[in-house]
C-alpha cells in the first residue's frame, strides 16, 4: 500500500471519530432553545415534551422577580410579548438578573405550569454597550437612559 | 482636533478607494506608476485613519461629552487610563481601532516587503485597500464615532466596572491586534494566486505575520480567560459561549498553518492546503467578528446588536467567493512537489496534527452556529452547549497533545526503527511514571490520566532536546549549562522557542485536565458559623464566617463576607469576598451589581468564594468552589508567549541558515536532493 493511501485511511479515521463524537454528542446534549410561545405550543402538540429538557429565552416581566426568604430560591416570570410564563429557579443568580433583562432558562416544564430551572443566565442590554436600537422603542428605555 | 479626527476619516475613505483602484490597475497591467501610487494610497490612508484616531483620543480625553460615542462610554470621573482604553470598547470606536490596525500592518508589510516581492505588492496593496475600504466605510456610515448628540449631556454614562480591569483594558486590543494580523498573510495569499507567484516568495512575508497574529491571539484569548475567571465569579474561565468560540477558530487554523508551513519549506508538499489555511484564518476572523457584532448567534456576551451586521455578512460572503474562485483557477499550479514517504515520518505526524486541528476548529464551529443551522433546516432552534465541545474535544485534544511530542523528534521522510527508539525511549517512560504514580495515588479518572500520560511523555521530549543540544554545546565550546542553554536557543529561535511554546501547551492540558477534579459546594453561614469540606486533593477544609459587613466608598456600596480558612487545622487567613454597587455622585446605582471573587490560589489549587447574596442582613449565602491547578493554565499562558517571543525575535540575516529550519524557502528542487536534516 502506498503511504498516501495509508495516510487517507489514517485521515479518514481520524475524520470519522471527530464526525462520530459531533454526531452522538449533538443528539445526547443538543436542547431545544424555544421562547415561552413556542414552547406552550409544542407541549398542547405533544404533552410528553414537557419532559424533555429545553432552553427558553425571554425577557424577565418587570417587578415579578420574588426571592424565597428562606433560601436561594427566585421566582419569576419571563415573556417573549405574547406568552407569560412563571419559572423557579434554585440556585445563585447572576449579578445582571434583573427585571426587564433577557434571560435563558434551561430546566424543565413542570405538571403545574411552572418552568423549574436549573440554570439561569442574564445577559444585560447595557453590559458592555449602549442598548441597541430595537430597545430603544421599548416603553421605560428612555426613562432608564435618562437616569443613567 | 475632533473636527479634523471627524475629516481624516472621510479623506481616509477616499484614499483606501483610490488605493485599491489604481493598484489593481497597476498590477493588472504592470505600470509601475499606478502601482507606486497605489503603495503611497495605502501609506496616506494610514497617516488619515491615525489623525483620525487621535481625533477620538482628544474626545475622550478633553472628555468632550457632545459626541455620542464619548458621552456613551466615559464618565468625568473616570481614571484617565480607561479613558485611553474606551477607546475600543464601544462598536464605533473598535472599527475605527480595527482600521488604524490594519493600515498600520499593511503599511509595515508593504514597506518593509516591497523590494523582495515586487510582484506581489500591487496585488497585496490592492487586497489590503479593499479590506481597509469595507472597515472605514462601515465606521463612517454604519458606526460613526464622531456622531453629535443633540445636546451635550452634563456627564456620561461612564464604564461598567467590571470592564475596568487591566485584564479588559488589554484584552481586547490584542484579540484585534491579532485577527486583524490574518489579513496581511490573506492578503499576501490572494496576491500570489493573482500574480501566480506560488513558489517560495510568499511565504516567508506570511509566516512572520501568521506568527504575530497566532501570537496576540494567545495573549488575547489567556487575557480574557483570566478576566472572567477573576472577574464575573462563576467560578470557570472558559464556557464555549460564541464570543470565546470566535476567538478560539483562527487561532486553531492559524496553528495548523505554522505547522504545516514547515512541511512546505522542508518537503514542498501541502501547497494547496496553506493556501487554504491562509485564507481560512482570515475568513473565520471575519465571520467571528460578524457573529459577535450582529448577534444572529445568542450569547451571553452583548455587543450591540448593531447596523454592522449585514455589512460584514455582505463582505464575509463576497471575500469567501473571491477566495474559493482565485483557488480554483490556480489549482494545477499548486501542486505537490513530493510525496509522502511513509506514515512514520515527521511530514506524516504533521499532517494529522494538521487535521486534528482543523478537525477542532470545524467541531468548535459547528456547534456554534447549530442553533443557526438547525433553524434553517426548518426544525426548532437547538442549542448545544460545553457538553458537546468537551464531548467532542476532549478525545481531539488528546490526540493533538500526543502528537505535540511526536512531530519534532521524528525522522523527515521515513523514520527508522532506531530514529524511533533512541528518541522516544525515556518520553514513553516519563509519560508511563506518570500514570503509574498517579493511579497508585489514587486517580481513576480515564481522561484526565491519559491526559497526565501524555504530558509527562510530551514533557519528556522537551526535556530531551534541551538535554541534548546543551550536552552537544557543552561537548563542542565546553560551555556551562546556563551559556549552553541561553546559545541553544538563541541560535536555533525557532525550533528551541516552538519547544518553549509546546511546554507551555503542556501546562494548559495539566491544567485543564484538574477540571475534572473541581468540587463546588453552596452554603449559607452567619456570623462564627463554619464549614467543613474536603479538597479534590483529600485536606480538610474548614471556613469560619467573620460576618457580613456594609460599608460605603466614595464610588461604591460595598457588602463583603470574610471566611477564615483552616486546611487541617491549620490557618491560613481570611479570604473576602464582596458584593459592589457603583454609584455616581448622587449616589444613584450605575450598572448592575458585581461581585468581587475571594481567591486564594497555590500551585496546587484555588479556592474560589464567590458571595452570592445576604440574606436578612446577616446569613451569607455563599459558593465555594476548589479549582485545581488553574494557576498552571496562566503560567502555560505565559510561556507560550515567551516562545513566541523567541521565535519573532528577528534573526541577523547571515544565522538564517543555520536556524532550526530554513527560514528562507530554498528553491524548488526534486526532493531526493534535499538535505535530510537529522
Amino acid at each position: 500500500m502506498k503511504p498516501r493511501t495509508k495516510f487517507l485511511i489514517g485521515g479518514g479515521l481520524v475524520l470519522g471519530l471527530a464526525g462520530y463524537l459531533m454526531a452522538s454528542s449533538i443528539k445526547e446534549t443538543g436542547v431545544y432553545y424555544l421562547t415561552p410561545g413556542e414552547l406552550a405550543t409544542k407541549i398542547q402538540a405533544d404533552p410528553t415534551f414537557a419532559n424533555s429538557g429545553v432552553k427558553v429565552g425571554a425577557r424577565v416581566v418587570p417587578g415579578s422577580i420574588r426571592r424565597d426568604p428562606g433560601g436561594k430560591q427566585y421566582s419569576f416570570q419571563v415573556t417573549d410579548g405574547s406568552k407569560t410564563m412563571p419559572v423557579v429557579y434554585r440556585g445563585i443568580a447572576p449579578d445582571t438578573f434583573t427585571d426587564s433583562v433577557d434571560v435563558v432558562v434551561a430546566g424543565r416544564m413542570g405538571t403545574d405550569g411552572t418552568f423549574h430551572a436549573t440554570e439561569l443566565l442574564a445577559k444585560c442590554a447595557s453590559r458592555y454597550e449602549n442598548a441597541p436600537d430595537k430597545y430603544k422603542e421599548t416603553p421605560g428605555y428612555k426613562a432608564g437612559a435618562r437616569r443613567a | 482636533m475632533i473636527l479634523i479626527g471627524e475629516l481624516s476619516l472621510w479623506v481616509a475613505l477616499l484614499m483606501a478607494a483610490w488605493s485599491m483602484t489604481v493598484s489593481y490597475a497597476g498590477g493588472a497591467s504592470r505600470r509601475l506608476d499606478l502601482v507606486d501610487s497605489g503603495v503611497r494610497g495605502l501609506y496616506a490612508t494610514f497617516a488619515m485613519v491615525l489623525l483620525a484616531s487621535i481625533g477620538l483620543w482628544t474626545a475622550l480625553l478633553s472628555r468632550d461629552f457632545s459626541l455620542e460615542y464619548v458621552a456613551g462610554h466615559i464618565s468625568a470621573s473616570m481614571p484617565s487610563a480607561y479613558v485611553f482604553t474606551a477607546f475600543w470598547s464601544g462598536q464605533a470606536g473598535s472599527m475605527l481601532f480595527w482600521a488604524l490596525i490594519l493600515s498600520m500592518y499593511g503599511t509595515i508589510a508593504i514597506a518593509t516587503s516591497r523590494a523582495r516581492n515586487q510582484e506581489l505588492v500591487p496585488w497585496a496593496t490592492g487586497t489590503l485597500s479593499a479590506i481597509l475600504l469595507f472597515f472605514i466605510a462601515t465606521t463612517v456610515f454604519k458606526a460613526n464615532p464622531f456622531i453629535r448628540l443633540p445636546f451635550t449631556p452634563l456627564d456620561g454614562r461612564g464604564m461598567n466596572p467590571q470592564l475596568q480591569n487591566p485584564g479588559m483594558a488589554f484584552h481586547p486590543p490584542n484579540l484585534y491586534l491579532g485577527y486583524v494580523a490574518t489579513a496581511i498573510p490573506f492578503a499576501f495569499a490572494i496576491a500570489a494566486l493573482f500574480a501566480k507567484r506560488l513558489d517560495a516568495e510568499w511565504l516567508g512575508v506570511v509566516r512572520r505575520w501568521a506568527l504575530l497574529s497566532w501570537f496576540f491571539l494567545t495573549i488575547g484569548i489567556v487575557l480574557g480567560m483570566w478576566w472572567a475567571y477573576v472577574e464575573l465569579g462563576w467560578g470557570g474561565y472558559w464556557a464555549w459561549d460564541p464570543v470565546e468560540n470566535s476567538s478560539f477558530l483562527p487561532w486553531l487554523t492559524t496553528t495548523a498553518f505554522l505547522h504545516s508551513i514547515m512541511i512546505q519549506e522542508k518537503r514542498g508538499m501541502l501547497r494547496k492546503w496553506n493556501v487554504v489555511l491562509v485564507v481560512v484564518s482570515f475568513l473565520l476572523a471575519i465571520f467571528g467578528t460578524f457573529i459577535t457584532r450582529s448577534g444572529v448567534i445568542e450569547s451571553v456576551h452583548s455587543f450591540a446588536q448593531s447596523p454592522v451586521g449585514p455589512w460584514f455578512a455582505t463582505f464575509f460572503v463576497l471575500s469567501t467567493g473571491i477566495s474559493i474562485y482565485l483557488v480554483g483557477i490556480r489549482l494545477r499550479d499548486l501542486e505537490a512537489k513530493a510525496e509522502l514517504e511513509s506514515m512514520v515520518s515527521r511530514e506524516a505526524a504533521f499532517l494529522y496534527n494538521n487535521l486534528v486541528l482543523c478537525g477542532i476548529a470545524f467541531a468548535v464551529l459547528w456547534g456554534t452556529v447549530f442553533p443557526l443551522l438547525s433553524e434553517w433546516a426548518g426544525k426548532s432552534k437547538i442549542t448545544v452547549g460545553p457538553p458537546f465541545f468537551n464531548a467532542v474535544n476532549i478525545p481531539l485534544g488528546l490526540l493533538l497533545l500526543a502528537l505535540t511530542g511526536i512531530g519534532p523528534l521524528i525522522a523527515w521522510r521515513k523514520a527508522s526503527v532506531s530514529n524511533l527508539r533512541r528518541q522516544f525511549a525515556m518520553p514513553a517512560w516519563t509519560g508511563v511514571a506518570v500514570g503509574v504514580a498517579l493511579f497508585a495515588a489514587g486517580m481513576r479518572n480515564v481522561s484526565a490520566l491519559i491526559a497526565y500520560v501524555l504530558c509527562g511523555f510530551v514533557a519528556g521530549t522537551i526535556i530531551q532536546e534541551f538535554y541534548k543540544g546543551i550536552r552537544a554545546r557543552q561537548a563542542i565550546h565546553g560551555e556551562s549549562v546556563i551559556t549552553g542553554f541561553v546559545h541553544l536557543v538563541a541560535r536555533n529561535r525557532r525550533r528551541y522557542g516552538g519547544y518553549i511554546v509546546h511546554a507551555g501547551i503542556v501546562m494548559l492540558f495539566a491544567a485543564f485536565a484538574g477540571l475534572a477534579f473541581r468540587s463546588e459546594h453552596d452554603i449559607s453561614l452567619k456570623a462564627g458559623e463554619s464549614f467543613t469540606t474536603n479538597d479534590p486533593y483529600g485536606h480538610s477544609w474548614r471556613f469560619v464566617s467573620q460576618g457580613v459587613s456594609f460599608y460605603n466608598r466614595v464610588d461604591r456600596d460595598v457588602v463583603a463576607v470574610g471566611l477564615e480558612a483552616f486546611r487541617d487545622g491549620k490557618r491560613l487567613g481570611i479570604i473576602t469576598s464582596e458584593k459592589r454597587q457603583y454609584v455616581d455622585a448622587q449616589r444613584n446605582p450605575l450598572f448592575n451589581p458585581i461581585t468581587e471573587v475571594g481567591i486564594r490560589t497555590t500551585s496546587k489549587l484555588d479556592t474560589y468564594i464567590v458571595l452570592a447574596g445576604i440574606r436578612d442582613r446577616e446569613v451569607a449565602e455563599l459558593r465555594v468552589t476548589f479549582n485545581p491547578l488553574v494557576v498552571w493554565v496562566w503560567a502555560g499562558g505565559v510561556l507560550m508567549v515567551i516562545g513566541g517571543v523567541i521565535v519573532m525575535w528577528p534573526q541577523a540575516e547571515r544565522r538564517r541558515q543555520q536556524g532550526g529550519y530554513a527560514a528562507v524557502m530554498p528553491p524548488a528542487q526534486p526532493a531526493d536532493e534535499l538535505p535530510v536534516p537529522v
